[in-house]
């Protein structure tokens, strides 16, 4: 019964990780059809950022909670920056080219990227644990959670809420569900897919900065951090269906939940198992659990 | 044509034996990863003319290794023929297994699947202490039917073993290239359905070419762990796979000789930059990259294509 609650608790904190750090991913898939490495970049800056900016707010001893407020915001404003540059000044020369080869692309800015962390941050490893020291933990029977865990499930259930309503009940929305459905009707209609594009590329920036500034205070903000994300957030989407924002909340969900067991009954399987779950799921599932089947073109 | 770049082929390989006499021992273990790491890269280029890019080719390049380093650590067989027939074996036996379900998807799809099955291999490297863990463990000198030489006689053996083996797997995947099968590639990529109204199954044939690219990608990574002397889960790691795409890209998939061409000047250009430049070494990799897609899609490759005025055979 403890185990159980256990996994279910750590799964729900996994999960609330992996969705934070697919949404992003899944959403410029979604929109644009770009597979996008760099992600793992915008991780890795936003929880540099959150690292500086918790640095920078945290000896001054002001209130707590405003402190994590402007981390986040300190990192989102990372990925705003990043994102522009990025669409604007690389990707916009490659619309067009093979889905693949934009991948490829993305690859080539994530390993420059890597080197450019370290010239700005250096290769020591940072630390932003206040937040996490500041929110404290509390008991549930035998069990002790930290709130800021807690408060990690509550903020990814919000973010999933919160881009639910923005996608069918705000104006830009509706417009990127019809884009997402067909984008070259969109554009022949009137819409402004290059403006759609370059919104949701930087929204999509934002919320991978976004989950790497959460993630800061749980984790030693060090070199390499990004490597393992991608890959996390790919296996996450994949099972959802790429592109479908639905797809990521159940992926990371089963991931979470999967991985959060195997940690509790069988430690030695702990790695694998979500690209096995991920393979298990293509294997009857080729486009993963949310997505239409793509018609064959002749 | 055949004929020509077969005589090219084997003067080249002869101008390649007998230069390592001459270089300095540096440069020919330089050479001889490079080499064992083009095949891998060949492998990739066999995927890559029917539009498949695989991120997890690493996959069976960590097969091969490990069945090397295992070989002798289990069965004893120190043999270096011995050893490179079990890896293309069982690297091609995984490929085949594995292809069943890999020959389904295309795209990114199939860049994902082959991506998690070699993240899968990795995992259970890493749980698995009696094999080193993330430290991996070494790997028994190679012995060549008898013969067992040390240090720089080692090293020049190895050196004519992956130049030899090299030539054998060009010499054969240029071979598939010129059969049905082989010729089919492009039109893979350009229209599937095609294929299929011709009565020819596109699973099977890209089956096939998964089980090639696994064949060689094993022997590649057996070579590598010969001559590295040395084993580990990184191996099977996706970043390795990118390096190999990396490869590709650079190269082009226009010829077999891009293969190796390009991942010797990787490996120069890698040495080369990790001595002047430590610490920008993913920065000069990303910048080649972005400047090869986007200003030579086809490929270093394509360079001397264009200069021999030859007409554009349309590889990717």
């Amino acid at each position: 019964m403890l185990t159980a609650f256990a996994i279910v608790a750590d799964g729900l904190v996994y999960a609330a990780y992996l969705f934070l750090v697919a949404v992003g991913l899944t959403l410029i898939f979604g929109v644009m059809k770009i597979l996008n490495v760099t992600h793992g970049s915008f991780y890795a800056f936003g929880a540099y950022g959150a690292a500086t900016a918790a640095g920078i707010y945290f000896d001054r001893s002001l209130p707590d909670a405003l402190g994590f407020l402007f981390m986040i915001l300190f990192a989102m404003g990372i990925g705003l920056i990043l994102g522009l540059i990025l669409e604007r000044g690389i990707l916009r020369l490659v619309y067009g080219k093979d889905e693949v080869v934009i991948v490829l692309v993305t690859y080539a800015v994530f390993l420059i990227l890597e080197d450019v962390i370290t010239l700005i941050w250096g290769p020591r490893s940072y630390g932003a644990y206040q937040p996490m020291v500041a929110a404290g933990s509390i008991d549930v029977g035998r069990l002790t959670l930290s709130n800021y865990d807690i408060g990690l499930v509550i903020i990814a259930a919000a973010l999933a809420l919160a881009t639910f309503l923005a996608l069918k009940r705000t104006r830009f929305g509706r417009l990127l569900t019809v884009v997402i459905y067909d984008r070259e009707t969109a554009a022949a209609f009137g819409v402004n897919v290059t403006l759609v594009y370059t919104v949701t590329f930087v929204i999509g920036a934002m919320l991978g900065t976004l989950g790497g500034a959460v993630m800061a205070p749980k984790i030693s903000v060090t070199l390499g951090i990004g490597v393992e994300v991608i890959v996390l957030a790919f296996a996450v989407v994949a099972i959802g269906g790429m592109g479908s924002i639905e797809g990521a909340l159940v992926g990371a969900l089963i991931v979470g939940l999967a991985r959060a067991a195997a940690v509790h009954l069988m430690p030695q399987i702990e790695l694998f198992i979500i690209y096995g779950v991920m393979a298990l799921v293509l294997a009857f599932r080729p486009f993963g659990l949310f997505t239409r089947a793509e018609p064959r073109k002749i | 044509m055949s004929a020509r770049t077969n005589l090219a082929g084997a003067s080249a390989f002869v101008v390649l034996a007998a230069a390592a006499l001459a270089a300095p021992a540096w440069f020919v273990s330089l050479a001889t990863i490079a080499f064992a790491n083009a095949l891998v890269v060949l492998g990739l280029i066999v995927l890559w003319r029917a539009g498949l890019v695989p991120f997890g080719q690493a996959l069976y390049y960590c097969v091969g290794a490990y069945t090397v380093a295992l070989l002798a650590r289990w069965v004893g067989i120190t043999d270096a023929f011995v050893m490179l027939a079990v890896s293309g074996l069982i690297a091609g036996l995984v490929a085949y297994v594995v292809g069943f379900l890999l020959a389904r998807y295309r795209e990114i799809f199939f860049a994902m699947l082959s991506l998690a099955l070699s993240m899968i291999l990795y995992g259970v490297l890493v749980k698995t202490e009696t094999l080193g863990s993330t430290d991996g463990f070494g790997v028994a000198t190679p012995t060549f039917a008898g013969y067992a030489p040390h240090r720089e006689a080692l090293g020049l053996a190895l050196y004519w073993l992956v130049l030899a083996v090299g030539a054998l797997c060009a010499f054969a995947v240029s071979t598939y290239f010129r059969t049905t099968a082989g010729a089919l590639a492009i039109p893979i990529r350009d229209n599937e359905i095609r294929i299929e109204f011709l009565g020819l199954s596109v699973n099977d044939l890209i089956h096939l070419k998964l089980v090639i690219a696994g064949v060689v990608g094993g022997l590649g990574g057996a070579l590598a762990a010969m001559s590295i002397g040395h084993v580990d889960p990184n191996m099977s790691y996706w970043t390795t796979s990118g390096g190999f795409v990396f490869v590709t890209i650079l190269a082009g998939a226009s010829s077999v000789a891009a293969a190796f061409v390009g991942s010797l000047v990787f490996e120069i250009v890698r040495t080369v930059a990790v001595d002047l430049l430590p610490g920008f070494w993913q920065m000069i990799l990303g910048s080649v990259l972005l400047l090869t897609i986007l200003f030579l899609p086809e490929g270093l490759g394509s360079v001397f294509a264009r200069l021999r005025g030859a007409p554009d055979r349309g590889a990717p």
